[in-house]
C-alpha cells in the first residue's frame, strides 16, 4: 500500500469547508454566494483534474489510498482510493456541481444560502461514496448524501415536492438499512471492513460462504444499489424525484447519484460475491431489458417533458446494468463509459428542460410546439444533445451503448437483442418529442417571444457539447483508464469463482455449467 | 451482616449527595425567593453526586447488597447527566408555568437517587427500594401541572399501574426467595435453573421491569403519561428510568445463571413486539410529544434486540457477549442525550400550556427559528440512525450484536421498523422546512429558545455529533474489562 498524502481528504471535504464558510456568512448578498459556491466548485473541479495524473493508465489497484485508524472497535477505518472506474465519477461529480451553481442562478429564488450549502454537502457526500474502501465509510457516506439530496427536492422542488422527497428517502434509506445488515454480516465473517482486505481473504480462500449465504449477502448489497440506479420494477421513485426537483437536483440525480448504484454494483457486487452474482445474472438481465424497453416505451408516451427524461434514464441505466452483468470485459468498459456519457448528455437534458421551465414555467409538451423559431440557438443545442443521448455516432452516447451491446453479445446474443430495441425505441422517443416541441407551427401565443438563450445558459450549453463531442471523438482517452480496473474486477470474480468451483487456477475448461474459465477465450478474442 | 465500613459509604455517596441536596432543597424552600437560585443548588447538587462518583471503591457493599463497578459508574454518570441536564432545563419551562421549584427538583434528584441504587443494585430488595424511589417521585412529577386534566390523568394512570408492575416485581422477588432462600443476585446465580418457580419468580421479575421501560405489551401506559407530564419530566422519563431499569435488567438477567439460558426467546419476542408497537403507533400521531412517546417504546425495543443477543449467547462474558453489553450501554447512553435534547426543544416550543406541540403549529420552523429546528432534526436524525449521529452507531452495534449471534431475522425485523420510523422522524423535518404556516403563527407562541434550554441543547447537540464522529471513548469504557464484576 502507498500513500500519498492527503489529496483525496481534500478532495472530499473541501466542499465542506465551503459549505460550512456559507453558513457562517452573515448577510444575504445572494449574488456573493452564488459567486462563491461556483468559486468553490470550480476549484474543486479543477483540483479533482489533478486525478487524472495521479491514476496511472493501465494499472489496476487502487491509487492515492489513504488510510487512518478512526473506531477501534470494530476496527473501522478512513480508508480511501481511488482507480479508474472511480477516477471519472469523481470527476464527472466535480464537474456538474459548478453546472448546477450556474444553472440555478436565476432559478432559485428563495433560502440561496441553504441551497448552496446542500448543493455543496451533496458533492461531499458523493465524492466520499465513489472513493470510499471501507463497506462502513462507504455506507457512511452513502446515507450522508440523502439528507442534503431530500432537502434539495423538498425544499426548492415543484408542487408535489414534499411527497417525491420523501419517498426518495423511504426507498433509498429501505435498501441501505439491507446493506447494512448485510455489510455487518460479513464482517462477522470475515472480521474487517476493509474492502481490499476482503478481496484478499476471498481470493486467497481465507474463508468461505455457503451458497446461500452469498446468495443472501449479495441481495443486501444488490437490492440496495438497484434501488438507486434504479432497476424495474424498484423505479417508481425515480420519475416523482426527478420531476418534483428542481433542475440542479434533477441534474446531480441523474448525472452521479444513480450511477452510485452502478458503481456500487461493479466495486461490490461483483468481487465480493462471484458465484451469486453469476447466478443471479440471467435473472439481473431480464430485469435490465425490462427496463430498458419498458422505460423507452413510457418515456414514448409521456405528456410530460421532464418526465419523459426520466424514464430514458430507466432505460439507459438499464444498458448499463446488461452491461455490468454481462461480465465481458469490453461491456464493462462500456457500462462505466455510458455511466459518464448518461451522466453528461441526460445532465444536459435537464438543464435543457429547466430553461425551458424558467421560461413558460411548465413540463407539458403540449404546451409547447413550433420553439424553433423564437428560440434557434435552444433548438440547435437541444437537438444536438437529444442526438447524443439517442447514440448517434461520434457522440458519447454511441460508445458506451455500442461497447456495452458487443460485450453482451459475446457473452449471450439474445440478451443483446433485445436491448438494441432500446437504442431503437429512445431515438423514436426522443425525436417525436423533439418534433413535438421545437417544429411546426408556434401553437401557442406566448411561445412567440420566448427569449433565446442568454449568455450564462450559452456558457453551459457549449461547454455540455464540447465535453459530449470530445467524449464521443476520443473515447479511448476513457475506456484506456478503464480498462485496467474492470478488467482487474473480472479476474476476482474469475478467480474467487474457481477457487469456489475448486478448478485449478488457469486451466480454461469447457464447462457450460461454469462460465468462469471462459472468460479469458473471449477476452483474447475481443482483443 | 457486618455494620458498614467507610467503603460502603464511599459506594453510595452519590445517592447520599442526590437524596441530601433533595432535602436541602425542600428545607429552602420557604426562605429562597429566587428560583433562579434554587436551580443553581439543584444542579450542583446533580452535578456534586455524579461527580462523588471518583471516590467509589470497585467491588460488593454492605454485604454485597450493591455492587460498584464500571458498570453501575456509567449508569450513576448517566443518570446524573441526565437529572443535571433536566433542571437546566426546567428552569424556563417552571416559570411560563408558575409551578414552584423546590420541590420539583428535589424530587428529580430523589427519583435519580433510586436510579443510582438501581443501578448498582446486586440484590433484589435493594433493588425494589430503587426501583420505588424513582417511581414514587416520578408519579409525583408526572402530575407536577396540577391544573392540567392530562398532567393529573397521566398521574393517576402512571400511579395505578405502576404499583400493579411493582406488585409483579415484589411478588416475583417473593418466589425467587421461596426457591432459593436467597435475594442476593451472586447466590441465585448458581440456583437450579431449572426449577418452575425460580422461572416463574423471574418471569414475573421481567414483568414488572419490562412494565417500567415500556416494552410491549406492557407499554399501554407509556403515550399517554409521556404527553400528559411537564415536558422536561418527560424528559427525565424517557432518560433516565429507562436507563436504569435497563441496567438492572441486564445485571441480573446476566448474573443469574438460570435466566441467561431460558430467556432468549422472551427477549426475542419482546423486542419485536415493542419496536412495532411504538412504531406504528408513532405514525398515526399529530402531536410531536406523543409522537416521541411512541418512538421512545420503539427504541426500548431497539435495546431489547440487544438483550436477545445477550441472552442467546452460551455461556458468559465471551467477546460477543461483551460486545453486546456495550451495544446495550452505549445505545442507551445517546438514545438517553437526544432525548433530553428533543424534549428540551419541545418544553420551549409547546409555549404556555403546552398549547402548540402539534405537527401544524412546527410549520416553517426551520425559518422562524433555525437553531431550534436544525438542532431537533439532528437529534430527530440520531433517532432514526443516521451516520455521524450517537443514534447510528448505537443502532449499528445492536445489529452488530444481533447479527453476531445469529439473529439475523431479529435485525432484519429491526430494518423494517428503522423504516417505519424513518417516516414519521421525516415527516417532522419535512414540516419544519419544506411548509409553511398555515395561517398567522400566535402571539404567545415562544419565538426562541430561552437561554437555559439553548444550553442544554448546545450540549446534547455537541455530545450527539461527538458520539458519532468518535464513538472510540465511550467504546473504551463500556467495552472495559470487569465492567460487571457480579457477572460471571
Amino acid at each position: 500500500m502507498q500513500f500519498t498524502g492527503h489529496f483525496l481528504s481534500l478532495l472530499i471535504f473541501l466542499p465542506a469547508v465551503g459549505a460550512l464558510a456559507l453558513l457562517l456568512l452573515k448577510g444575504e448578498d445572494h449574488l456573493f454566494i452564488r459567486q462563491l459556491t461556483f468559486a468553490i466548485s470550480l476549484g474543486e473541479f479543477i483540483f479533482s483534474l489533478f486525478l487524472l495524473r495521479a491514476v496511472p493508465t493501465g494499472q489496476p489497484g487502487y491509487q492515492l489510498e489513504e488510510f487512518a485508524r478512526w473506531i477501534n472497535v470494530p476496527p473501522i477505518n478512513y480508508h480511501v482510493g481511488i482507480d479508474g472506474i472511480s477516477l471519472f465519477l469523481v470527476i464527472l461529480t466535480t464537474f456538474l456541481t459548478p453546472i448546477c451553481v450556474l444553472a440555478s442562478w436565476h432559478g432559485v429564488h428563495h433560502r440561496i444560502k441553504e441551497f448552496h450549502v446542500m448543493l455543496l454537502l451533496l458533492e461531499v457526500g458523493v465524492v466520499g461514496v465513489f472513493v470510499s474502501l471501507d463497506l462502513f465509510l462507504f455506507f457512511l457516506f452513502w446515507e450522508i448524501m440523502l439528507i442534503p439530496m431530500a432537502f434539495l427536492i423538498g425544499i426548492w422542488g415543484h408542487d408535489r415536492r414534499i411527497y417525491a422527497a420523501v419517498k426518495f428517502v423511504l426507498y433509498t434509506m429501505g435498501g441501505s438499512i439491507l446493506m447494512l445488515v448485510g455489510i455487518v454480516w460479513l464482517y462477522n465473517l470475515t472480521g474487517t471492513f476493509d474492502l481490499p482486505a476482503i478481496q484478499q481473504a476471498l481470493q486467497q480462500g481465507a474463508f468461505t460462504l455457503s451458497a446461500g449465504q452469498e446468495m443472501l449477502l449479495f441481495l443486501s448489497f444488490f437490492v440496495a444499489f438497484a434501488i438507486k440506479v434504479p432497476l424495474f420494477p424498484l423505479h417508481t421513485w425515480l420519475p416523482d424525484a426527478h420531476v418534483e426537483a428542481p433542475t440542479a437536483g434533477s441534474v446531480i440525480l441523474a448525472g452521479v447519484l444513480l450511477k452510485m448504484g452502478t458503481y456500487g454494483m461493479i466495486r461490490f457486487c461483483l468481487p465480493l460475491f462471484p458465484e451469486a452474482s453469476h447466478r443471479a445474472a440471467p435473472y439481473v438481465a431480464v430485469l435490465a431489458i425490462i427496463g430498458i424497453i419498458y422505460g423507452a416505451l413510457v418515456a414514448l408516451v409521456q405528456p410530460n417533458l421532464k418526465k419523459l427524461v426520466a424514464y430514458s434514464s430507466v432505460s439507459h441505466l438499464g444498458f448499463v446494468v446488461l452491461g455490468i452483468f454481462a461480465f465481458e470485459n469490453i461491456s464493462m468498459q462500456g457500462a462505466v463509459y455510458q455511466m459518464l456519457a448518461h451522466g453528461i448528455s441526460t445532465g444536459a437534458l435537464f438543464l435543457l428542460v429547466g430553461m425551458l421551465y424558467d421560461r413558460r414555467h411548465t413540463f407539458e409538451i403540449s404546451e409547447y410546439g413550433g420553439l424553433a423559431t423564437p428560440m434557434p440557438k435552444f433548438a440547435a443545442f437541444f437537438l444536438f444533445i437529444v442526438l447524443s443521448s439517442l447514440g448517434l455516432p461520434m457522440l458519447n452516447g454511441f460508445v458506451g451503448e455500442y461497447l456495452i451491446l458487443l460485450g453482451t453479445f459475446l457473452a449471450h446474443w439474445t440478451w443483446s437483442a433485445w436491448a438494441a430495441t432500446g437504442v431503437i425505441l429512445s431515438a423514436c422517443y426522443l425525436l417525436w418529442s423533439y418534433q413535438r416541441v421545437f417544429f411546426g407551427e408556434v401553437t401557442h401565443q406566448k411561445n412567440r417571444e420566448l427569449r433565446d438563450v442568454d449568455t450564462r445558459e450559452r456558457w453551459i450549453l457549449v461547454t455540455m457539447s464540447v465535453i459530449i463531442l470530445w467524449m464521443g471523438i476520443n473515447s479511448p482517452f476513457f475506456t484506456r483508464r478503464i480498462d485496467a480496473s474492470s478488467q482487474s474486477v473480472l479476474q476476482q470474480m474469475n478467480r474467487s469463482a474457481e477457487h469456489e468451483a475448486a478448478i485449478p487456477t488457469g486451466a480454461p475448461q469447457p464447462q457450460p455449467a461454469a462460465p468462469a474459465p471462459q472468460y479469458s477465450v473471449r477476452r483474447a478474442v475481443s482483443q | 451482616m457486618n455494620p458498614p465500613q467507610m467503603a460502603d459509604i464511599l459506594r453510595v455517596l452519590p445517592e447520599l449527595a442526590w437524596c441530601g441536596f433533595g432535602v436541602i432543597l425542600m428545607l429552602l424552600q420557604p426562605f429562597v425567593k429566587f428560583r433562579q437560585a434554587i436551580t443553581f443548588i439543584a444542579m450542583i447538587g446533580a452535578a456534586l453526586g455524579t461527580l462523588l462518583t471518583f471516590f467509589r471503591i470497585p467491588g460488593p457493599g454492605f454485604s454485597g447488597l450493591i455492587q460498584s463497578d464500571v458498570y453501575s459508574l456509567f449508569f450513576h454518570w448517566l443518570v446524573g447527566l441526565v437529572a443535571f441536564l433536566v433542571i437546566l432545563a426546567s428552569d424556563s419551562y417552571l416559570e411560563r408555568e408558575n409551578l414552584d421549584a423546590a420541590e420539583f427538583y428535589a424530587l428529580i434528584l430523589f427519583a435519580t437517587a433510586g436510579m443510582g441504587v438501581l443501578a448498582s443494585a446486586q440484590e433484589l430488595l435493594t433493588a425494589f427500594i430503587g426501583l420505588e424511589m424513582s417511581s414514587i417521585s416520578s408519579y409525583i412529577l408526572a402530575g407536577y401541572r396540577r391544573d392540567s386534566i392530562k398532567s393529573t390523568e397521566a398521574a393517576v394512570k402512571y400511579f395505578l399501574l405502576g404499583s400493579f408492575a411493582t406488585a409483579f416485581f415484589l411478588y416475583g422477588i417473593a418466589l425467587v426467595y421461596g426457591v432459593s432462600g436467597s435475594t442476593n443476585l451472586q447466590d441465585l446465580a448458581t440456583a437450579n435453573p431449572s426449577s418452575m418457580l425460580l422461572r416463574l419468580g423471574l418471569t414475573l421479575i421481567l414483568v414488572g421491569l419490562c412494565f417500567k421501560v415500556a416494552a410491549a405489551p406492557f407499554q399501554i401506559w407509556t403515550p399517554d403519561v409521556y404527553e400528559g407530564a411537564p415536558t422536561p419530566v418527560t424528559a427525565l422519563f424517557a432518560a433516565g428510568p429507562k436507563a436504569a431499569t435497563f441496567a438492572l435488567l441486564l445485571r441480573i438477567f446476566t448474573t443469574i445463571d438460570a435466566a441467561t439460558s431460558y430467556w432468549f426467546w422472551a427477549f426475542w419476542i419482546l423486542a419485536a413486539f415493542t419496536m412495532f408497537a411504538g412504531n406504528l403507533g408513532a405514525i398515526v400521531q399529530t402531536n410531536v410529544k406523543r409522537m416521541l412517546a411512541y418512538s421512545s417504546i420503539a427504541h426500548a425495543g431497539y435495546t431489547l434486540v440487544a438483550f436477545a443477543a445477550v441472552t442467546s449467547m452460551k455461556s458468559g462474558p465471551d467477546g460477543g457477549a461483551a460486545a453486546a453489553y456495550a451495544a446495550i450501554l452505549f445505545y442507551l447512553l445517546g438514545y438517553a442525550l437526544v432525548k433530553v435534547g428533543a424534549f428540551t426543544i419541545l418544553s420551549d416550543l409547546g409555549g404556555r400550556g403546552e398549547r402548540y406541540l402539534t405537527l401544524d403549529d412546527f410549520a416553517g420552523l426551520g425559518t422562524r427559528q433555525p437553531f431550534a429546528a436544525a438542532a431537533l432534526s439532528l437529534f430527530l436524525l440520531s433517532l432514526l440512525g443516521l451516520p455521524i449521529t450517537a443514534g447510528f452507531f448505537g443502532k449499528f452495534y445492536v445489529f452488530k450484536a444481533a447479527i453476531n449471534s445469529n439473529l439475523i431475522w431479529l435485525a432484519v425485523i429491526m430494518a423494517i421498523n428503522s423504516i417505519i420510523g424513518a417516516y414519521y422522524y421525516l415527516r417532522v423535518i419535512v414540516v419544519m422546512y419544506m411548509r409553511e404556516h398555515k395561517g398567522t403563527v400566535p402571539a404567545d407562541a415562544p419565538a426562541s429558545l430561552s437561554l437555559t434550554s439553548a444550553m442544554v441543547v448546545a450540549v446534547t447537540t455537541l455530545a450527539t455529533l461527538y458520539l458519532g464522529l468518535f464513538p472510540n471513548h465511550v467504546l473504551g469504557i463500556v467495552l472495559s474489562q470487569n465492567l460487571m464484576l457480579s457477572a460471571r
